[in-house]
């Protein structure tokens, strides 16, 4: 296809999916520590999180040509299901008693 | 190795020409009458115009929660289902006991009325 | 791997986890067909559930570690133990907080049945031999354990504490599994045992090593409630309903000893000199900083948190001296650290009722007008948390300072010595109040006379292990020589 070298393009290798993970779990952390505003994107940055982390898993099992790396994931996609059913339901309970979902409004319990 | 994604690019192509000639055909072929109610945005289960940011009912969380809980059990059946034969009895029986713990669950939401709309 | 075809596993090993998952499950449905005004029938259920786990943890004990479901479930002496003393502990958290959640309409099956779902959870996490059952057991015990906080819905202050428990409980989640997926992508492996083994044959990357250590450590912090990782723990502390503090004070802590345990010294042995500045840090820093900020707490719960962030602080002095004496004091150290808090919080129970909370200091004034013996309960549970002797707890911060001394951290043996001297101070104003005080609230003390039983047990056993501790310390070392 055309005759340029595209090797660095579509040679990917291990470090360049440990680098994308990292960056997405710097993201989601910076997610919820920085937010200052939605509980909602709270829950998002924990996904991102958790995905970050399947990346993680999935490119050692290639890269270790072991499949208990991706059986791992299965799991934690089904947990983070799990985990995300609560904490949206922590959250429905939230904005019904403290009628907000801002994490600025989280401020009863402090001292 | 990027010639291996080919036939995905050719699958885009097509998928994008294909959608054009039916838009294209439809408009050129079909009669054309509009009417304000026809011409209104329609969306099930909500007024056409308002504030996208508004409160929804929050029972849509209760079936969405529980439609993800019990949505998730494919991401085991399916590996399951294709290495039956392999795993025989005991593969069989484990994904028994992991669906009556599930039925469990089911049945606690059903007694609870989490199911009813009402 | 084994054969597919072959596939049979031994499961008399996790008898135990099998005989609550069913039970739990049983009482579950059970719980939806009883009427309402004989909820009590989940209740003893429920009780009798854990008891007969309790009793399957005896019948199965194993003296030499035995490994099963394809290596990822260990069954070994101090996984007997732990899930012994964990089921031990739920059993006490249901007597004492029956009449409490009966006050508040949460003497519910739910309740139950998260406990018990709670008490798996750490029961799989003590006996994993595996990451990946590590973190289910991690994310069992941690999902139950939200529920619980939140299952008052009424209570503003608990869907509050609920929320801040799931969000950076959920971040510690990730951390581990950054931290495991680290470790794996160095060793190859996700088996607990076979981490170690291939560490030591130096087959291991040890930059990614050491990387995930960081993060798998900050995890360990995190569910320990160490500063730097301590934000939780007060809030929930004070925001939960008392009985529902009352247990993620206590059982989660074997738990979490465990997973630090199975962690740092069944897999990750050989970088101990690695984990050890870290945890030095983190033992200094909750040494100091729980001490010191619970002197300024006027509520009971806060105070009682800050207090358990300065006890993991201890406790993890004595774990870092990375050798069977240290493990063994940090073993005793938990033990006697959950039957301290058991007692404690059982009395802040105690003096709650209906539509009353005790939580505040000035409400412990002048207890010893009102029952001495309670008062005299709560001073043994004070001075076992405190350090002072002749308790138990004089004994357990003792052993942990040997342990730390022995490996030449002196001036570590120094800074705990002078933070437990900080300590004394809020612990031993609440005995003035209790002793010296006129009482604010005079209103009766009523208990149900099992829970009193058992209160009473529970504060004599602290005075009786501070001047007999040879058992339970011997208990600690051989669980630990028998199985590492």
């Amino acid at each position: 296809m055309g005759g340029f070298d595209l090797s660095l393009l579509s040679q990917p290798t291990l470090s360049h999916y440990l680098v994308l993970g990292a960056i997405l779990f710097a993201i989601s952390v910076i997610g919820i520590f920085l937010n200052r505003r939605n509980v909602i994107i709270m829950l998002m940055a924990i996904e991102l999180m958790l995905l970050a982390v399947n990346l993680n898993f999935i490119a050692f099992s290639y890269y270790l040509d072991d499949t208990a790396g991706q059986i791992f994931v299965f799991f934690i996609l089904t947990v983070a299901a799990a985990e995300s059913a609560i904490g949206l339901a922590i959250l429905v309970l939230l904005f019904r008693s403290v009628g907000s979902i801002d994490v600025e409004d989280l401020r009863t319990l402090r001292g | 190795m990027l010639q291996l994604y080919f036939p995905v690019l050719l699958f885009i192509l097509v998928g994008i020409g294909l959608g054009l000639i039916m838009l294209a055909l439809g408009s050129l072929v079909s009669p054309n009458r509009p009417d304000p109610e026809k011409l209104s945005p329609y969306e099930c289960g909500f007024e056409a115009f308002e504030d996208a940011r508004m409160k929804f009912d929050v029972r849509y969380y209760l079936i969405a929660i529980l439609f993800i809980l019990f949505d998730l059990e494919i991401a085991f059946l399916f590996p399951w289902a294709v290495v039956l034969p392999e795993i025989g009895i005991f593969g069989f029986w484990s994904m028994m006991i992991f669906l009556a713990i599930l039925i469990v669950g089911f049945i606690y939401e059903w007694k609870k009325g989490a199911l009813e709309w009402e | 791997m084994p054969s597919v075809a072959t596939l049979a596993f031994d499961y008399v090993p996790a008898l135990p986890e099998i005989v609550l998952l069913v039970s739990a499950c049983a009482v579950l449905m059970i719980d939806l067909f009883v009427p309402e005004p004989r909820r009590h029938v989940s209740y003893w259920l429920t009780l009798l559930s854990v008891a007969a786990t309790a009793s399957a943890i005896l019948y199965v004990f194993h003296n030499t570690p035995v490994r099963t479901f394809g290596n990822m479930f260990v069954a070994d002496a101090f996984g007997d133990v732990l899930n012994f003393l964990t089921c031990l502990t739920v059993i006490l958290m249901l007597v004492y907080s029956r009449g409490y959640l009966a006050a508040r309409g949460l003497f519910r099956g739910e309740t139950f049945v998260l406990a018990m779902f709670a008490l798996l959870g750490m029961m799989v996490m003590i006996s994993a031999n595996h990451f990946l059952t590590l973190y289910l057991g991690l994310e069992l015990m941690s999902l139950s354990l939200y529920a619980l906080v939140a299952l008052h819905r009424e209570s503003g202050t608990a869907v509050e504490a609920a929320m801040k428990y799931f969000v950076l409980g959920a971040l510690a989640s990730g951390l581990l599994l950054y931290g495991m997926s680290m470790i794996y992508g160095a060793t190859g492996t996700l088996e607990i045992n076979r981490v170690t083994t291939i560490i030591f044959g130096g087959h291991a990357n040890r930059t990614i090593l050491i990387f995930g250590l960081v993060f798998v450590v900050s995890a360990i912090a995190f569910k320990l409630g160490a500063v730097p990782y301590h934000m939780w723990v007060p809030d929930v502390y004070q925001g939960a309903p008392t009985a529902i503090t009352l247990f993620i004070g206590t059982a989660p802590e074997f738990a979490a000893f465990a997973f630090m345990t199975r962690m740092l010294v069944g897999s990750l042995a050989a970088v101990a000199f690695d984990w050890q500045g870290m945890l030095i840090v983190l033992s200094l820093l909750s040494m100091i900083v729980g001490n010191v900020i619970a002197i300024s707490q006027s509520n009971v719960k806060r105070m009682l948190a800050y207090s358990a962030i300065a006890n993991m602080g201890f406790m993890l002095m004595g774990f870092l001296a990375a050798n069977v004496n240290g493990y063994s004091a940090a073993m005793f150290y938990v033990v006697t650290y959950v039957m301290s808090s058991l007692a404690g919080f059982g009395l802040v129970l105690l003096l709650s009722r209906a539509g009353f909370e005790a939580e505040n200091l000035d409400d412990f004034k002048g207890l010893n007008q009102r029952s001495p013996w309670y008062a005299f309960l709560m001073l043994l549970a004070m001075f076992s948390l405190a350090g002072v002797p002749p308790t138990v707890g004089f004994y357990a911060k003792f052993a942990v300072i040997e342990a730390a001394v022995d490996v030449g951290l002196v001036w570590l043996a120094v800074v705990a010595v002078l933070a437990s001297l900080i300590g004394a101070f809020y612990y031993v104003r609440i005995v003035k109040l209790m002793y010296f005080d006129d009482p604010v609230d005079k209103a009766p003390l009523a208990a149900r006379s099992d829970m009193q039983v058992l209160l009473s047990l529970n504060g004599l056993s602290l005075l009786f292990f501070g001047i007999f501790p040879q058992q339970l310390m011997g208990m600690c070392v051989v669980a630990l020589t028998r199985s590492y």
